[in-house]
């Protein structure tokens, strides 16, 4: 009689639960005696009660393939992942140390750039990021704080190593899927968390709270704070509006804003009302038409000089951008000794820049052995993938590289760590990454885990939900 | 409270009370039309056109049908996407409300409608309604009310539900209004009196699909007359589904929004002047007063003056939206 786990073979990959096929991980053991278990129509009941709390819940993303838009749950794989506590204070204190520099670095490029100037980045790349916004130069920010909210893709080589694969220092989006995901865990298999401490996550929403609340101009104890969202038609109005419920806040659209007497004011049934702090889930160039692009429809007139006055607080702030391009994070390393001096905690993948004459050469002989992206963009677009690319892929890559150096980075192909995941039956391997959500206020709070993604199509790299990709609760282990 | 939010919420409680209302109507008609062997085909056929009347959806509904049928016109009042007023797009435009003020309404609410547009969604509802009407549209009933007391027993009643609270009774009188106006449209069979058997049957139904038999009854001793249905669903002042009812809550939901007090007619923004004076013409109007203006008249007044209402709502409230 077989199982859910029958014929699982870890294969050459770094396997997050099986050392071998067939010795399991020490802090999966309890997990797989109640896996190994179940009967495949016990976990598909238990698949069916999980995707029905996403779908009446609302926790949902919008595919628009016919005129009404089919709301898709966001696939949510059963079998957890598991970190060690050692493992996450590893990871913690990295992470920690790392949105540290990336503030610095930021605070100093919009004043003095001395790190220009002592020829550890090169100033050219800083100029021509396209998130740079030098309108904001001397600009003095709240606390000092540019990257409040900060999603770090961590990932695992073939050893087990934590990588860093980029960070996301503008808008990051994802958390609400970790908070679900643990609630429905829990309605899953409740038994499962008394055979393990796992570190709650729940706190996240009342630490981003009093994150956004410590940014209030003047020390205001009473800040009115709000969630500014693009509308109801976003792909992650799900957590703006999750997030606004959690913390009891306002979500407003642009419409629902208005400038008036150098204050941001909302709109409400008792006359018009000042907002101090907003918590912003549009993107720089939506924000003001004035200011950035004219055709904004999302954003509010004027917004940007109330912000300048420092009537108002932003987060993320303005031109965080140029922290999270491909390019500038070749240099976070660089960073961490520059204005830590430390050694960093958690490695960079190697990456070369094709706007290095070396590099580049190096890169256009390697095409089809490195993954080439794109300094600016998210989702898993404007990727290549040189061993899963046809000849056609390689050779438009090529080109764009060699007519637009400074925008390319190169890497070496990672095998991402597998985890088991449920497919079609039976559990196999598939490849996972790790986001975790950092949020920088008066200290560093770091939720416990973070989103576990994973690529469901066989041997895909790609995570992203545009792509095939799902997500699993992630437990961080209290002892 | 913002504005835009204020808004929402309004119509998110019109439209749950238009898709109850919806189903009311054609169950109304559906118990009629079992009495279809004391009628002929072509006063059944005169049922469903009445719907159609009642509802000023007619050039709508002839650019998609030819004929109206018991069928053609279900399926319009259920199921049509392209009737802003269907059953179904009401439940779509109510979860899209809901889905952009979920942070004031409780989950609770939020999921009993996304359930609802769910079994929509996936044909189950349709299932149902082929399997059997009756049950249909219980079912649609039974899923608008168990929002209203999930709403009553699980969300704050602060400003936000002062405005669910005006949505819905300003939306049910206007369709207790429409389904009392159902009547005017049926035309007795010519052999048929006044008070007979046939009128008796279709003001009962009437009286029915408003949930008001029971509560009608004890007022008036079974004895079914137009004279006292109409009076009891314009006028009755405990009777919650009555127009006077509704638009004494109404106006008790404006004050409260506005913090104004009720007594002595005091008013603070045009919207409860309006309120007040509706307020005042259904407690003070008699039914000889509304024979003698016409029935189907002094209804019709009455839906302008509840458009009227909405709209000073709107302008007292959320005008800014607009700037």
């Amino acid at each position: 009689m077989g199982n859910l786990f029958t014929g699982y073979d870890p294969n050459r990959f770094f396997d997050e639960m099986f050392a071998s096929p067939t010795e399991v991980r020490p802090h999966y053991e309890r997990l797989f005696e109640r896996y190994n278990d179940l009967t495949l129509g016990e976990f598909d009941r238990k698949r069916l009660v999980a995707d029905n709390s996403f779908l009446t819940q609302g926790i949902t993303f919008t595919v628009y393939n016919d005129t009404e838009g089919t709301e898709r749950i966001f696939p949510f794989d059963l079998v957890p992942r598991i970190i060690p506590l050692n493992e996450w204070l590893h990871i913690e204190s990295g992470l920690t140390q790392r949105i540290s520099a990336l503030n610095l670095f930021l605070r100093d490029i919009y004043h003095e750039q001395k790190i220009l100037k002592d020829g550890v980045i090169p100033a050219e790349i800083i100029h021509s990021a396209i998130h740079f916004r030098p309108e904001f130069m001397g600009f003095n920010v709240p606390k000092d704080i540019y990257i409040h909210v900060c999603g770090t893709d961590l990932i695992r080589d073939e050893d087990g190593n934590y990588l860093v694969l980029e960070d996301n220092g503008r808008c990051p989006s994802g958390v609400s899927y970790l908070l679900e995901n643990r609630q429905t865990m829990k309605r899953v298999f409740p038994n499962l968390f008394s055979r393990y401490s796992v570190q709650p996550v729940d706190r996240y929403c009342e630490e981003l709270l009093n994150l956004l609340r410590f940014i209030a101009p003047g020390g205001n104890p009473e800040p009115t704070v709000v969630l500014l969202t693009p509308g109801i038609y976003n792909s992650a109005y799900f957590e703006h509006s999750f997030l606004a419920r959690s913390m009891g806040i306002e979500i407003v659209v642009g419409a629902d804003l208005v400038v008036q007497g150098g204050y941001l004011m909302m709109k409400t049934t008792k006359g018009l009302k000042r907002v101090d702090v907003v918590y912003r889930r549009i993107d720089d160039d939506f924000l003001d038409p004035q200011v950035f692009r004219k055709d904004s429809l999302l954003g509010v007139p004027g917004l940007v000089e109330v912000y300048r006055r420092g009537n108002v607080s932003l987060a993320n702030s303005i031109g965080t951008g140029v922290a999270d391009d491909k390019v500038t994070y070749h240099f976070v390393p660089k960073m961490i000794r520059y204005y830590l001096d430390q050694d960093p905690i958690l490695p960079n993948v190697p990456t070369y820049l094709s706007m290095f004459d070396d590099d580049r050469k190096y890169m256009l002989e390697h095409l089809p052995e490195l993954v080439v992206k794109s300094a600016n963009e998210s989702g898993g677009y404007g990727m290549l993938i040189g061993p899963h690319a046809t000849r056609e892929e390689i050779e438009k890559f090529r080109d764009a590289i060699t007519k637009n150096p400074r925008n390319y980075i190169g890497q070496p192909v990672v095998q991402l760590s597998r985890s088991p995941s449920y497919i079609s039956g039976r559990f196999e391997g598939r490849h996972i990454d790790l986001r975790p959500y950092i949020l920088f206020g008066e200290k560093t709070t770091i939720i416990p885990g973070g989103l576990t993604r994973v690529a469901l199509r066989k041997d895909s790299l790609v995570v992203n939900s545009s792509q095939g990709g799902g997500s699993k609760d992630t437990w961080v282990l209290s002892e | 409270m913002l504005s835009r939010v204020a808004d929402t919420l309004y119509w998110l409680s019109r439209y749950i009370e238009r898709a109850e209302n919806n189903a009311r109507m054609l169950d109304v008609n559906l118990q009629l039309t079992l009495d279809a062997t004391i009628l002929n085909h072509r006063y059944t056929q005169q049922h469903w056109e009445s719907i159609i009347y009642s509802l000023e959806d007619t050039k709508l509904f002839q650019e998609l049908h030819p004929d109206i049928t018991g069928e053609t016109v279900v399926e319009f009042v259920c199921f049509e996407r392209k009737n802003p007023n269907s059953i179904y797009s009401c439940l779509c435009a109510a979860r899209e409300n809901a889905r952009s003020v979920r942070e004031l309404i409780s989950a609770e609410m939020f999921e009993q409608l996304n359930r609802m547009y769910l079994d929509f969604r996936s044909g189950e509802a349709q299932r149902l309604f082929r399997s059997s009407s009756y049950q249909f549209f219980q079912w649609a009933l039974q899923g608008c009310h168990l929002f209203q007391g999930i709403a009553d027993a699980t969300m704050a009643h602060d400003e936000g539900w002062d405005f669910l609270q005006l949505g819905k009774f300003l939306e049910r009188a206007d369709r207790t209004s429409r389904i009392l106006d159902i009547k005017y449209h049926i035309l007795l069979p010519k052999e048929e009196q006044v008070g007979g058997t046939i009128d008796s049957v279709q003001w009962f139904a009437v009286l029915n699909s408003c949930s008001g038999a029971e509560a009608y009854r004890r007022q008036f001793q079974g004895q079914i007359a137009p004279w006292t249905v109409a009076e009891f669903l314009i006028k009755d002042a405990s009777f919650p589904r009555s127009i006077r009812f509704c638009v004494g809550s109404l106006d008790h939901s404006l004050h409260q929004i506005t913090g104004m007090d009720r007594g002595d007619f005091l008013y603070k923004v045009e919207a409860e002047r309006l309120s007040g004076r509706l307020l005042a013409d259904l407690s003070y109007v008699t039914m000889d007063d509304v024979f003698g203006i016409g029935l189907h008249e002094y209804l019709d007044r009455i839906q302008l003056r509840l458009g009227e209402i909405s709209k000073a709502i709107y302008k007292e409230f959320c005008e800014w939206l607009d700037s």
